[in-house]
Parts: C-alpha cells; structure tokens; sequence
C-alpha cells in the first residue's frame, strides 16, 4: 500500500527543507509513497499542530517543529513500511 | 524508537557522532584561548601594525570579536538546542491550558525563553493555545517572550559585559513579556481577534510523536549551529565592522554628548529605531559593545536591542492573520512602553 506522507507548514524556507528531505529519504529507501505539501492553516491546526513544519505520516503524527536530517528521515520512516 | 533500523548501524552512527561531539568540544577550548594571543601574534609581531594606533586597534577588535562571537555563539546554540529538545509546544499549551490570567503570565513568559519556538509558527500556535483554553493575554506573554528573551542575546550579553547586565536583560524581558501580555489581557483583546480563530476546529495532535534518541538531539544542534551562523554571519559581520569603526574612529565625547544617559530622548529615539530594524541580536550585539565603550547609556542600548529582536516587521504580518489591526497597534505599543521604562530604569541605577 501507497504510505501516504504530507509536509505540514505555512510555506517557510525551513518546511519547503522538510519537504525536500523527505523525499530525499524516501528515493533513497525505495520507499512506495506519496508526498503531499499540506499549507492550509485550517488544516494544520484541525490536526492538533502547534510547531511546523511538521510531518504527517499515515495520518499520524511524527515530527513537529524540526527540520529532520536524511539520515533521521530514513530511520523513521523505515519502521513504516 | 523502532527497532526496524538495527542495533548495529545505529550504534555505529551514535559512536561517530559521540566522538566527532568529543573532538568539536576540545577544538572549540583550544581555539577560543588562542582567539586572543593567535591575533597578537599576527598583527603585532609578524605584520608588525601599532598596538595603540587607530589602524591596529580597529582591525584587532574586528577579527577578535569576530572570531570570539562566532565561537560562542556556536556553543550556545548547540547547548540550547539540545536543552530545548526536552521541551515542547505541546507541553508547553498543555501546561497553559485552562489556566487564570496573573501566574499564568509569568509562567508562560518563562516557559516562552524554554520552549523551542520558531515565530514562524506563531499563527498555528496562537490558534491552537486559545482553543486549548489558554487566555488570550497568557499566549501573547508567550509569543512576546520568545523572541524577546533571546538565547544568543543573552551569552552574548554574559561574553561583552559579564553575568549581571545578561541577568537584568533576562529579568527585564521576562518582566516585560509578563505584563504586556498581562495588560493586552485586561484590554479585553479578544475583541480584536479575527473571528475564524474561535470557530476553527483545532484536533488534538493523533500519534505519539517521535521519541528524540541523543543522537538526534546532538544531530539537531549541529543542524541549528549551521543554520543561523550562515543566517546571522552577514549581520555579524556589518554589526562588527561598523562597531569597529566605531571603536577606531569616533571621539569619545560624539555619542555620550548627543546619546548619552543624561539625555531623556535618547531612550525614547533608541526604541523608535530598533522597531523598524529588523537585525538579529548578533548584528546589534557587536555594535552596542562599542557604544557602551563611547559613553551611551546601558539601558539606552539595551532598549534598542530589545526592540530589535522583539518587535519585528515579519512577525507582525504573520500574526496580521490572526489578530486585528487594533490589537496588533497595542502589542507593538505596550511592548514598546515596556522596553521604554526598562531603558530608562537601567540608566537611572547603572
């Protein structure tokens, strides 16, 4: 099944480089997913996130209010899969 | 953690990471105590400049304070870093919610210097405290202490001046963002808040969040260190440069006739420029090292970098989504009168 990924944030330099780590991350894990950038406040808020950007996976909340590394990305989004 | 990732690599990766920490650490002692004779050496005796000519003493406190800046601000923002990853926004509107106007104020300016906080997600934030039932005044003493008590201010502050000009600074922003918010509270500023905010549906967050491994955190702020050396590098270097010239060039009498703390509009004039200036404290910090040496009032410079870092053009647009031009007016106000009667407190006892 299609692991579905969304980049929460309101269009800032620091979400546009968890956008690109994740996908990064997941070329490098081969990873069969779909990576969507989330910029609507009303949805980021209805989901309960106060820092951004944050990382959405599967409807789950992972990160919140961090740039994550590659290697970082790689590691959590491994165990997913 | 999962355990998917195997014990073996991850521990690997935890070892290198550990021993690079170890040598960075011991790298930062040694060149932070040759900062000062290092540069001796080289412009006094080998390129041989006059240790009390204006030339010599302009280019030594513009390569020393450069290279001293830089290596304290890289260590304080990596301790920071890894201190704030023990706390959180969740946390912190979890410890706010439901809370009475007073305390709370004091508690959330606090928690406002602990809490990593990026003023880029002040609007998901303000939403998301208020529908949490924190009031109003207690999330703007948050958002007002956050920049406002600023980490790299501070140790810089401890680095030019020693502990107790850096501990007023803390006290005075704390002080500030605690009753700003507090008064903005008493104002009845939800009138003044669009409206969409109290009908938003904020969700709790689903999932458990990440559990940060110390290999992470370490790894968080070196990324930290990184990114706001090569953001603040630019300002540090015009703020050195300029306070440079300062130090070299400018009588001592200039400033401390026209600005110093005998002068009642020097404050006021201070704050008026910091407002629009949008710099960061390591740009402003350098300068005001070699104004305080030509004779400006300490609570004149201190008023001036408070309303740099605290009262900034970007934030107030982003918060523009959220709260009416009213209330934005008498945030910027309130703050500003605070910063006010901080300066002119800290040149009457200093």
């Amino acid at each position: 099944m299609t692991t579905q990924i969304r980049v929460l944030g309101p269009g800032c330099a620091r979400c546009q480089k968890l956008y690109e780590n994740t996908t990064e991350a997941i070329a490098e894990l081969g990873l069969d997913a779909h990576v969507e950038k989330v910029d609507d406040i009303g949805e980021i808020v209805r989901r309960g996130i106060l820092a951004t950007p944050a990382l959405v996976v599967d409807e789950e909340l992972v990160l919140a209010g961090h740039v994550a590394s590659i290697p970082t990305l790689r590691e959590v989004l491994s165990g997913r899969s | 953690m999962s355990a998917v990732a195997g014990a073996h690599p991850r521990t690997g990766r935890d070892l290198r990471l550990w021993v690079r920490l170890a040598t960075a650490t011991l790298a930062w002692v040694v060149l932070y105590r040759l900062n000062g004779p290092f540069w001796n050496w080289l412009l006094f005796d080998v390129i041989g400049l006059d240790p009390a000519g204006r030339v010599g003493e302009t280019i030594r406190f513009f390569v020393f304070d450069t290279t001293k800046i830089l290596l304290l601000l890289t260590a304080i923002i990596f301790v920071v870093t890894i201190l704030r990853s023990f706390m959180s926004v969740e946390r912190t509107q979890a410890l706010l919610g439901g809370r009475r106007e007073g305390v709370a104020n004091l508690a959330a300016a606090g928690l406002g210097v602990a809490t990593p906080f990026c003023s880029c997600s002040a609007v998901p934030a303000f939403i998301g405290f208020v529908s949490a039932g924190v009031p109003i005044g207690v999330t703007l003493s948050f958002l007002i202490s956050s920049p406002l008590v600023n980490e790299v201010a501070l140790v810089l502050l401890y680095g030019m001046f020693g502990w107790q000009i850096a501990l007023l600074y803390l006290m005075a922003g704390l002080v500030i963002a605690t009753l700003a918010g507090f008064v903005l509270g008493r104002m009845h500023a939800e009138r003044w808040i669009e409206p969409f905010v109290f009908e938003m549906p904020a969700g709790a967050a689903t999932g458990p969040g990440l559990r940060l491994t110390w290999s992470m955190r370490i790894e968080m702020g070196r990324d930290e260190v990184v990114k706001i050396v090569r953001k603040v590098l630019p300002f540090l270097l015009i703020g050195i440069g300029v306070g440079a010239i300062i130090h070299g060039w400018v009588p001592e009498s200039f400033f401390a006739r026209y600005a110093g703390p005998g002068n009642p509009f020097a404050v006021p004039l201070a704050v008026l420029l910091g407002i629009p200036l949008y710099s960061n404290a390591a740009g402003v910090l350098p300068m005001i090292e070699a104004l305080y040496a030509k004779g400006l009032g300490m609570g004149t410079l201190l008023a001036f970098m408070m309303a740099v870092v605290a009262l900034s053009l970007p934030e107030m647009i982003l918060l523009r989504r959220v709260l009416k031009p009213r209330l934005i007016a008498a945030f910027v106000g309130v703050v500003a009168v605070g910063i006010l009667l901080v300066g002119y407190l800290f040149n009457a006892v200093l």
